[in-house]
């Protein structure tokens, strides 16, 4: 079903009042006009009440068409970061430096594409398609999370990925559960569930590091310089300069904004690099005992912007992978689907014939 | 996580929808229930895309199983389930309304007597 067609099929605010008008005058009939143009509708004030309430949207409830968009472009983008966020760890997996490694990579990969699968169909109750969804991220017209492009040059950035960048994803995605719209919410319990394994993993490789050889402890410490400053722009540019992130609050799409989760994942890094003996590489980090939160130092954000723009590292090379998988699969998923039909004619065959 | 048969609606101008992107689509959709342990009924995990249903089981075994969370599955597809018409919900769910005399806490008589 497509988003038109889905729209066409929805009824239009205030078409229920429609059944009385035979019997106003014309008066009634131009205050009730205008009345209708001001008022919401009762859909509108049912939706409402849903938010109010705190209960959940579901894909049958009537939603606004600024609701619906904008968690369709949500959640597919989330989707194609899952799918993408395969390519920087699949890089490693045949150079990992133990076959234990190399299984938990595996699971971990084999994760992310099972999440984007999640996130698809939940994207889908919204009436989009999975092929249009595929078609807007090879065309590079939906975006991907910025942080799969960066590269990952050495095998302490499989650690780093695992505790950094999946750590702010559940810290991002943690309250995503509580999402005001149904099939996203029960996306996200599925995926928080498997996502603390990837970060415990992440962290366990960097320890391991950091209790090895000097090399060891560099390689690890370099690492984390390369990823802090990224996964901290995870959670999107600062409040004021992402007007659409309050609208989104308000539908309880979001339960908290970008700078409060930025926030409260600093708070629980420093703790746990110390643990580690790693640094941040900020000079600026450094508890506030008024505020109760660690200070931090400005982000780059000229740099966010240009990766988001397509002047990352590997912005190129991820789309152009997955555009490679896509097209050399295209053969398995015909003759998938030409098996099946051939099967389907070869059962009702003999039903005929025993008939 | 279901897709389509979360948002059927019994009429015809869905089910035309419906057909139109499963012919736009390459796999047909299959809502996946999975029974989680012995003595607990299948319950709806999600959907997915996958060309029969043999794929759609193994895919499903894949996609909704990977931690032991099933003993065994079910595979439908999508388009084979019928939804009541959310449009009518409250008629259509009226006749449990105001019946709380269908609830044990309805009769407040043997309040106090034990093991009633």
């Amino acid at each position: 079903m497509s988003e038109a067609q889905g729209a066409s099929r929805r009824r239009m605010p205030g078409s229920t009042h429609a059944g009385a008008e035979g019997s106003r005058s014309s008066a009634e009939h131009a205050v009730a006009a205008s009345l209708e143009e001001t008022l919401p509708s009762a859909e509108e004030l049912a939706f409402q009440r849903l938010i109010d309430d705190d209960s959940r949207v579901e894909p049958t409830d009537w939603m606004p068409e600024a609701y619906r968009k904008t968690l369709i472009r949500q959640i597919s983008q989330h989707a194609h970061s899952e799918i993408i966020g395969m390519q920087p760890e699949g890089n490693w997996i045949t150079r990992a430096p133990s076959l234990k490694r190399k299984a938990i990579l595996m699971a971990k990969v084999q994760d992310e594409a099972g999440h984007g699968l999640y996130l698809y169909s939940a994207a889908q109750t919204l009436g989009i398609d999975r092929e249009t969804m595929y078609e807007q991220l090879l065309s590079g017209k939906a975006k991907y999370s910025s942080i799969f492009n960066y590269t990952t040059p050495t095998w302490a950035d499989m650690g780093s990925i695992g505790w950094l960048v999946d750590g702010a994803a559940i810290c991002n995605q943690v309250p995503l559960c509580r999402c005001s719209y149904g099939p996203y919410g029960r996306a996200m319990v599925r995926i928080c569930k498997e996502e603390s394994f990837h970060q415990r993993q992440g962290f366990e490789i960097l320890l391991t590091l950091m209790r090895g050889t000097p090399e060891q402890q560099r390689m690890a410490q370099e690492s984390v310089n390369r990823w802090y400053a990224p996964a901290l722009m995870m959670f999107g540019p600062p409040d004021a300069e992402s007007p659409n992130s309050r609208r989104s609050m308000a539908w309880k799409i979001k339960r908290f904004s970008n700078d409060e989760l930025r926030q409260r994942f600093v708070d629980m890094l420093v703790p746990q690099a110390e643990v580690l003996g790693v640094t941040l590489p900020d000079p600026d980090l450094k508890w506030n005992e008024e505020r109760g939160h660690y200070d931090f130092g400005e982000l780059n954000w000229n740099e966010f912007y240009d990766v988001l723009a397509g002047h990352g590292q590997a912005n190129t090379v991820r789309l152009a992978n997955r555009r490679a998988a896509h097209e050399e699969g295209a053969w398995v998923r015909e003759a998938a689907r030409a098996y099946a039909a051939r099967e389907d004619a070869d059962r009702s065959a003999l039903l005929e014939r025993i008939a | 996580m279901s897709a389509s048969a979360e948002r059927q609606r019994p009429d015809g101008q869905q089910r035309a929808e419906q057909q139109a992107a499963e012919q736009h689509e390459t796999w047909p959709l299959w809502e996946v229930f999975i029974r989680s342990s012995r003595g607990l009924s299948h319950v709806h995990a999600g959907s997915l895309h996958a060309p029969d249903a043999v794929m759609a089981v193994r895919n499903a075994r894949d996609l909704y199983t990977r931690r032991g969370e099933g003993v065994s599955v079910w595979v439908v597809p999508s388009s084979a389930i019928t939804a009541s018409d959310v449009d009518a919900r409250d008629a259509f769910f009226e006749s449990a309304e105001g019946k709380e005399f269908r609830h044990a806490t309805y009769y407040t008589a043997s309040e106090g007597v034990p093991h009633l």
